[in-house]
């Protein structure tokens, strides 16, 4: 069964992919969140770095991950052959 | 005495001119004209074109109509005005609406996307065996889309009536109408397509005066990089308008009219006679002395809003003492996370802000109008470039509403508070006279106080152009801008609402045999009773956009977020477990946001019904236990029963990796 190896290691690939992206979305959201006020001392391009990352940084964090994972994960199904979804209409 | 304004000074303003309504009338008539065009181009026969677009929508272009699907009345309206007067704490709507884009892209597109269905209840009967697991789907499907589109014609109404100058439920049927050109004929293809048009419209709306005003006021053009300066010099004008002693005079007679309020619903029911005897009495004085009209007339409203009994007249006052107590209290710094005034205050208010957060993540995530959107794309791939440039798109306008707040408070802050109230700049007492702006010189000393401003967020958006002295052809391309927002997002909704009573239900469970013309029209009948309803519900303007959005996205996320995740990555979750999971979700979120919104439903003959919400989380919120509740619900009922079937393992394993259906 090498075909069920292979899925196995996909699946695996991706699931390790996603929860490291999981990782860092949580941490900039709910972590950076949570300490904004001690954040608060430093200054970036004239905003406190908590408001900062709040109105800019963690949106532009979350931007990188969807784009970081739509390459990974296009690159690893082209490498493992993963057929296109196409014209598979109902 | 305090002396009420805003119906001072009409002269002058708008209405005098009738001209300047026409670049309004010209936008609004345009535009709506454009998408009709669309819908009429786009028109469409097949099951697959009206509901999914053909599956031919390009990454990019699916990725500009899901923003202008995403982005509502409520982004583009209410989240400016949000920022101005909460600042830091404004910054969970940007935060929560942006990163539930990280949700939909790990955890749900790609997967439903190799399903490749129609509609969400489709994926859960397929994952969840059967009928059952898709009329709960259904049911959330449509209890959430239709709060949701309640609120979006609610805007068109707003807008409708305050640009082109409608009555208010009229203009709820003029808008109606705008939506159901585009939806009506093409399905999905046409509101894609449309879609893209609004979302074009929509960003440059909302680009162009803020871009303006940055370089008004910076010499750089770039407002979302300049806007960190400008809160620099608005914290240095909040120091000093906070410390001076005609603030913090009005500041202590605001407090004074709380305890006012608190001691009359203390001595209820005789408080209200008395009040009532009181303003008797003024006006008749008032009348014999030879007073202004505007006071009498003032005060004449004000015994007419009194409330008839003892009950309501405790909501009314207790309404008041909250307002005026908020007005009251020492005021927060733009910049400031959370509250001073130690950790007692500091501490639940970030629990509300990440909780808010949370909410608004996972309602994102799990609001089928979106998830619906990566259906259209032409494979697996598309779908994960496409929520890409779903959130670069949606960015654009996100990144810009603190800017937004930022110029505006320096605006007002630097040039109108601390001006004379009787050289008040137009633009104030033309939204005056709509009640979006209010001023009350309650220390009369004739001088404008930051605590006598009260803006409606609303307002700040739109008039940023007057605010910044802008030519009024900006003020038209801002409501043209505001009305593609709330357009396009009913659309999507209305669509999203038809989809699963005529696809799910009525072909899939009531009639399979069903041939596919009939579908189409059972479809689009459908769309247009839910429209004439969701206008006739919006009608009676039942509550705030906000407020209704939130509800939404809580309600959402707490029926299907759950449901969903475990659908794909817990192959143990069996049909049981997932019904049991979102129908609890459902009725917890409802039970927690009835109980802490309201005490009291008068036409059920409900009383007392209001609740101490737990750990002090607000009713926006109320999606933290709904999705708790469903989680555990669905792994706890699912351990307790069998294992799902040998197929439906299968079926999982063929969302995970499409060729194992091929081999």
């Amino acid at each position: 069964m090498r075909r069920e190896h292979q899925h196995r290691n996909y699946w695996r690939r991706n699931l390790k992919m996603t929860a490291l992206l999981l990782a860092m979305w949580f941490a900039v959201t709910f972590v950076v969140s949570f300490f904004a006020r001690e954040l608060a001392e430093i200054t970036v391009m004239g905003f406190p770095l908590g408001f900062y990352m709040g109105a800019q940084g963690a949106p532009l964090v979350y931007l990188a991950i969807i784009w970081w994972y739509a390459r990974y994960m296009n690159r690893l199904d082209r490498q493992y052959g993963v057929r296109e979804g196409e014209g598979d209409d109902g | 005495m305090a002396r009420l304004l805003g119906h001072r000074q009409t002269k002058g303003t708008v209405t005098d001119k009738p001209n300047l309504m026409l670049p309004r009338y010209i936008s609004t008539l345009l535009t709506i004209f454009l998408y009709a065009t669309i819908g009429v181009l786009a028109r469409t026969a097949s099951v697959s074109e009206y509901y999914v677009a053909g599956r031919r929508v390009p990454a990019i272009f699916n990725g500009m109509a899901t923003g202008a699907d995403w982005m509502s009345a409520a982004s583009f309206m209410g989240l400016a005005g949000t920022l101005y007067l909460s600042g830091y704490q404004g910054l969970a709507y940007v935060m929560g609406w942006t990163g539930g884009y990280v949700l939909v892209a790990l955890l749900l597109a790609p997967y439903l996307r190799r399903f490749g269905q129609f509609t969400i209840p489709d994926f859960l009967a397929a994952r969840y065996g059967g009928n059952p697991a898709r009329l709960v789907g259904v049911l959330a499907t449509v209890l959430a889309s239709f709060v949701y589109v309640v609120a979006q014609i609610y805007g068109v109404g707003l807008i409708t009536s305050r640009f082109v100058g409608l009555q208010f439920e009229i203009g709820v049927y003029v808008g109606l109408a705008g939506i159901l050109v585009c939806s009506f004929l093409g399905g999905m293809r046409a509101v894609t397509w449309t879609q893209v048009a609004q979302y074009a419209i929509l960003i440059v709306a909302y680009l162009v005066p803020v871009t303006i005003l940055s370089y008004q006021v910076t010499g750089i053009p770039v407002p979302q990089l300049t806007y960190g300066l400008v809160l620099q010099k608005v914290q240095v004008l909040e120091e000093k308008i906070f410390a001076e002693p005609a603030e913090i005079e009005a500041r202590r007679i605001f407090r004074e009219r709380a305890d006012g309020y608190y001691e009359r619903i203390l001595t209820l029911p005789e408080a209200l006679d008395e009040e009532r005897l009181r303003l008797a009495e003024q006006i008749e004085e008032l009348k014999s002395s030879n007073a202004q009209m505007r006071e009498v007339v003032a005060l004449e409203r004000e015994r007419r809003e009194l409330p008839k009994s003892s009950d309501a007249a405790k909501v009314y006052w207790e309404k008041l003492m909250r307002d005026a107590a908020l007005r009251g209290a020492e005021p927060e710094h733009h910049l400031t996370p959370y509250p001073s005034g130690g950790e007692e205050v500091s501490n639940p208010a970030r629990l509300n802000f990440l909780s808010l957060v949370f909410c608004l993540m996972v309602g994102t995530a799990a609001l089928p109008h979106v998830l619906m959107r990566y259906y259209t794309t032409p494979s697996v791939r598309e779908a994960r470039t496409s929520v890409f440039w779903s959130l670069l798109f949606i960015l654009a306008l996100y990144l810009t509403a603190p800017a937004y707040a930022a110029f505006a408070k320096y605006e007002i802050y630097s040039t109108l508070i601390g001006s004379s109230i009787a050289q008040l700049p137009v633009w104030v007492s033309a939204w005056g006279k709509i009640g979006l702006v209010s001023i009350e010189d309650v220390n009369g000393d004739g001088i404008l106080q930051l605590v006598e401003l009260a803006l409606n967020p609303d307002v700040i958006l739109l008039a940023t152009p007057e605010i910044a002295g802008l030519p009024y052809v900006i003020s038209g391309l801002v409501a043209a801008g505001a009305l593609a927002a709330a357009l396009s997002t009913a659309d999507g909704l209305l669509l999203t609402i038809a989809s699963a009573l005529s696809h799910d239900v009525y072909y899939k469970v009531y009639r399979p045999e069903a041939t596919t013309q009939w579908r189409l029209v059972v479809s689009k009948t459908l769309l247009l009773v839910v429209a004439v309803l969701a206008a006739t519900v919006a009608s009676q303007k039942p509550a705030t956009i906000l407020s209704m959005v939130a509800w939404a996205f809580s309600l959402a996320g707490a029926a299907f977020f759950p449901a969903l995740i475990l659908g794909v990555f817990w192959k143990r979750a069996n049909s049981a477990g997932a019904v049991s999971g979102m129908l609890i979700g459902l009725l917890v979120t409802l039970y927690y946001m009835v109980r802490v919104q309201v005490d009291a439903i008068p036409w059920l003959g409900i009383q007392g019904i209001g609740m101490e919400p737990w750990w002090g989380i607000q009713s926006t919120s109320a999606g933290v236990w709904g999705v708790a509740a469903g989680f555990s619900t669905i792994v706890l009922v699912s351990l307790c029963s069998q294992p799902p079937s040998k197929a439906t393992q299968d079926f999982v394993e063929s969302v995970r990796y499409p060729e194992l259906e091929a081999s």
